[in-house]
């Protein structure tokens, strides 16, 4: 999601803006003739060093060559292949002879902030238009030389033919076609569906076969600058200071260049400051991490020295069951509260978590005396970390370069800036490019977390067994509170990520939030506020549906009403609908039931299971994308817990890329799995009790779903995201299934059966 | 600081280390193999597996000073004239999201059948339980491991 806490604008790239020609090379050799089945000449290239390069994302050169830029960030969910795929399809390029490469920090490619699960949202017409226009500029191309018009020509994978049967490769005609004007937008024409080669259906991640030989270069592997190594030993308490430290043992580890220290930003942190500590240059990185383990420090306390999340977990649960600062209000709560025949009451807890992907933080960075700062990092958003890096070094912007390299997963980790800027600013201080490592542990116990959140439902049933009421309290430390001391209680961005966008037609509704400053740095994790809102929600209907005496889909389906368009806007003040406008991508309950009446099908759902096992369901929107899921889950006497089966209905548009939309939701769903099963972040005196793998516990093979079946529904409706949306409705959903297989019900995390 | 000798991928090496240093910084930082990852430094997670005279080990956890003319296969030493069925198993079940635990995964499969060309469900689980995955690729990889047993990708 995007942060409202900094002031980078969302750049919108306009067509005039990004189209542009390239100057060509000189012409002149014809190279690549061919003859075809009739003896006619093929001309497939021309000069090898004519560039063709229409706007910022494509250029062909002589030989036949394309190059697309991928200017979103490869964490994961493919993206990497997936818009240029896009351009691919429109152009006509045959994959095969496509080379992707990875764009820099630079303003012309549009936003580059790989977040929010909007890449394919906001790039897929875009990028549909930048295609077309280069297959149009091509098929002009060959029809001034043909002498024919342009409605004979007709380009048909990297070539153009004619009516006639003449072909000219696309290597020849990026020599032709470098004079003409870029096409109106009337002039050009998007493929129709029918004619996807490549939108819609399946192909490979660009990168798959180096990463299956151990050639794929992360950030973690990147050293272009024959770098030192150095390691940062920060303080426990996030935002707080060095007492006293004592190198001198450190600086004896063979290889320990040099030891310094970074002065704190104390508390809040913001996003972009390093967080302070002590340094340790060296040779490599074994005695970077060796010199680091002799360092001696003893620690300031800071303003959050005394934090401790489990007291103020049940803090905000009291914060939660009084009256709060109302965001959403349909009716008369407190009169309905007071005539309901059955009041459903429950309050949900869920702790911090860290996201650990598989690759830790790190970044390489070569501060140079001219005052410019080139980095290699695996970051989100390569245009923020050259804000950073500018802003805290005092540099000017635009001599900041940021070289993004694969990213070994994120979550959301790594779109925070500020590991980056530590790499730049050790750089600064040494006097040399500087590969800057983050340890596991650095990443468990120095991280920007989610934020704990208690929230307190009732809902009532009236006489009629009608649901009534709704009242929904959510309380957490907001973002803004990493960088804002002001920031104190939930925001509007984050309360629509579940609790004031929910769907259900009752009558009366209340949803309000309380103050809960942050204790300790906190940031979005995948998917965000939809995390516990939809726990809460899902976990919360499946108990309304218990207490009515239907089943649980048929509840929902109920509860959700009328096909309609929610007009959310005139519900709740401000509301924020993934920063798009409503008429683009509306809240529409026939596709949320469409979602929901797949999956019960799909899922056998009702089916008979032995004792032991259950089923449980759970619906959610988030990011735009409608999802339903129902979860199979077996329990046995020593209460393990294993998920045999997953089912989930997803409505996302046209499924630009449908094998990575899938690898979203197999993946989201052993994401979840580790949010509501085994992970769990809590802080004593300020400081984080875990610091790895054997006490931050995430899902592994056994924990995670045996099988996942994704069910795509077919749509023409524009596209939108899936890297986040899988997770919100599986923890309900899974949760409702423990309570069918057990009888306990879930409403904290993460789950412990006793 | 001492010099050790020792066959990295079929090949004689020798290289110069502090005796305590472990094999995955050896791999990476002196020998320029980035191929096998750090994800936790102490044998939780899987991501810096190499074979060991032909046994799958956490290299992050085994000090140089131990592995004296001991052979070591790393993931850029599989496949190198033609992917392993493994390999190719993995990559006809597009197995990688991000990739950063794959080289871990892949190694640990092989050991898997090289010992046991026919794994079930529960000796998959067990061999694979080591290697954690963040992005959740574990569905395909089991798939991938009863696909190259099948020899489907041969």
């Amino acid at each position: 999601m995007k942060t409202q806490n900094t002031d980078h604008k969302i750049f919108k790239v306009n067509r005039r803006d990004f189209l542009k020609k390239s100057a060509l090379g000189a012409g002149g050799l014809l190279l690549g003739v061919q003859l075809g089945c009739n003896s006619k000449p093929k001309l497939l290239t021309g000069d090898p060093a004519a560039v063709l390069s229409p706007n910022v994302y494509i250029s062909i050169d002589g030989t036949g060559e394309v190059t697309l830029i991928a200017h979103r960030s490869e964490m994961g969910t493919g993206i990497r292949t997936s818009l240029p795929l896009v351009m691919a399809d429109e152009m006509e390029a045959d994959w095969n002879r496509v080379k992707v490469v990875q764009a820099v920090n630079d303003v012309k490619y549009g936003d580059q902030n790989t977040d929010g699960s909007y890449s394919v949202r906001m790039f897929y017409p875009q990028l549909r238009k930048a295609g077309a226009t280069v297959r149009r500029m091509l098929e002009q191309a060959a029809a001034r030389e043909w002498g024919v018009d342009v409605s004979e020509c007709k380009a048909v994978n990297h070539e153009v033919v004619n009516s006639s049967g003449d072909v000219f490769g696309y290597g020849y005609l990026a020599e032709k076609a470098g004079d003409l004007p870029i096409p109106e937008e009337s002039e050009i024409t998007l493929k129709s569906p029918d004619d996807f080669k490549y939108i819609t259906k399946k192909t490979s991640i660009y990168d798959l076969e180096d990463i299956v030989t151990g050639k794929a270069v992360f950030g973690f592997d990147t050293n272009p600058a024959g770098a030192k190594v150095a390691v940062i030993k920060r303080n426990p308490e996030a935002g707080a200071g060095v007492q006293t430290f004592n190198p001198d043992e450190a600086v004896k580890v063979p290889g320990v260049q040099k030891v310094f220290k970074i002065d704190a930003p104390g508390f809040p942190t913001g996003f972009e400051k390093p967080l302070g500590g002590i340094v340790v240059v060296a040779d490599n990185t074994w005695a970077a991490l060796k010199g680091r383990e002799a360092l001696e420090i003893t620690w300031a306390k800071g303003v959050n020295a005394d934090y401790n999340s489990v007291d103020y977990l049940a803090y905000m649960q009291k914060q939660a069951g009084k009256d709060g600062n109302v965001k959403r209000e349909q009716g008369q709560i407190k009169t309905a509260l007071n005539n309901t025949s059955k009041l459903i009451e429950s309050d949900y807890l869920v702790p911090h978590f860290s996201h650990s992907p598989m690759e830790t933080p790190c970044a390489v960075a070569h501060y140079k005396e001219d005052g410019s700062c080139e980095l290699w990092a695996p970051v989100q958003d390569p245009q923020w970390v050259g804000r950073a890096v500018a802003s805290v070094l005092g540099l000017e912007e635009d001599k900041v370069t940021v070289n993004v390299t694969l990213l070994g997963g994120a979550f959301g980790r790594k779109s925070k800036p500020e590991f980056a800027v530590e790499a730049a600013f050790i750089s600064k201080e040494y006097g040399g490019p500087i590969k800057l490592l983050w340890t596991r542990d650095d990443d468990i116990r120095s991280s920007f977390y989610h934020f704990l959140c208690a929230q307190h439902m009732k809902v009532g049933i009236d006489s009629d067994n009608k649901v009534n009421a709704w009242l929904h309290r959510s309380v957490f430390p907001p973002i803004g509170g990493s960088a804002d001391p002001n920031a104190k209680e939930a925001s509007n961005f984050e309360l629509c990520m579940g609790v004031l966008d929910m769907p259900y037609a009752i009558e009366n509704i209340c949803c309000e939030t309380n103050e809960a400053p942050a204790r300790i740095r906190i940031g979005w994790l995948r998917s965000v506020g939809n995390i516990n809102h939809a726990f809460a929600i899902g976990s919360m209907l499946d108990q309304v549906a218990e207490a009515r005496g239907i089943d649980p889909i048929d509840n929902a389906l109920e509860l959700i009403g009328d096909d309609r368009q929610i007009d959310f806007e005139s519900l709740v003040d401000g509301f924020w609908n993934y920063n798009e406008k409503v008429e683009d991508f509306p809240w529409n309950t026939a596709r949320f039931k469409n979602v929901i009446n797949t999956v019960r099908e799909k899922s056998d759902w009702g089916k008979d299971l032995p004792a032991g096992s259950g089923m449980g369901f759970a619906a959610h929107r988030s990011f735009l994308t409608y999802v339903a899921c129902v979860v199979e889950v077996e329990v046995d006497d020593q209460n393990n817990i294993k998920i045999p089966m997953v089912h989930y209905a997803v409505d996302c548009g046209v499924p630009v890329n449908p094998e990575r939309i899938k690898a979203q939701f197999e993946g989201g769903a052993a994401f979840g799995a580790s949010l509501a099963l085994k992970s769990e972040i809590t802080v004593k005196d300020g400081a984080v009790e875990q610091e790895n793998f054997h006490d931050y516990l995430v899902a592994r093979i056994t924990d995670a779903p045996y099988e996942t079946a994704v069910h795509i529904i077919d749509s023409n409706e524009n596209p939108t995201g899936v890297g986040e949306p899988p997770v919100p409705p599986f923890i309900p959903a899974l949760c409702n299934a423990i309570y069918k297989a057990t009888g306990k019900r879930v409403t904290q995390l993460p789950v412990r059966l006793g | 600081m001492a010099k050790y000798q020792l066959k990295v991928n079929n090949k004689d090496i020798e290289i110069e280390a502090m005796p305590d240093t472990p094999l995955l910084w050896v791999l990476r930082d002196n020998l320029g193999l980035t191929g096998t990852k750090y994800g936790c430094g102490i044998a939780l997670c899987g991501s810096c597996t190499v074979h060991v005279d032909g046994v799958p080990m956490r290299s992050c956890s085994l000090a140089i000073s131990t592995l004296e003319n001991k052979s070591i296969l790393t993931i850029e030493g599989v496949g190198e004239k033609e992917l392993h069925p493994v390999q190719k198993a993995w990559m006809a079940e597009d197995v990688p999201q991000c990739g950063f635990c794959q080289s871990g995964q892949i190694m640990s499969a092989i050991a898997l059948l090289e010992e046991n060309p026919n794994p079930s469900d529960d000796d998959i689980d067990a061999a694979m339980e080591g290697n954690i995955c963040r992005c959740g690729t574990y569905v395909r990889i089991r798939r991938a491991i009863k696909r190259a047993a099948k020899n489907d990708a041969i």
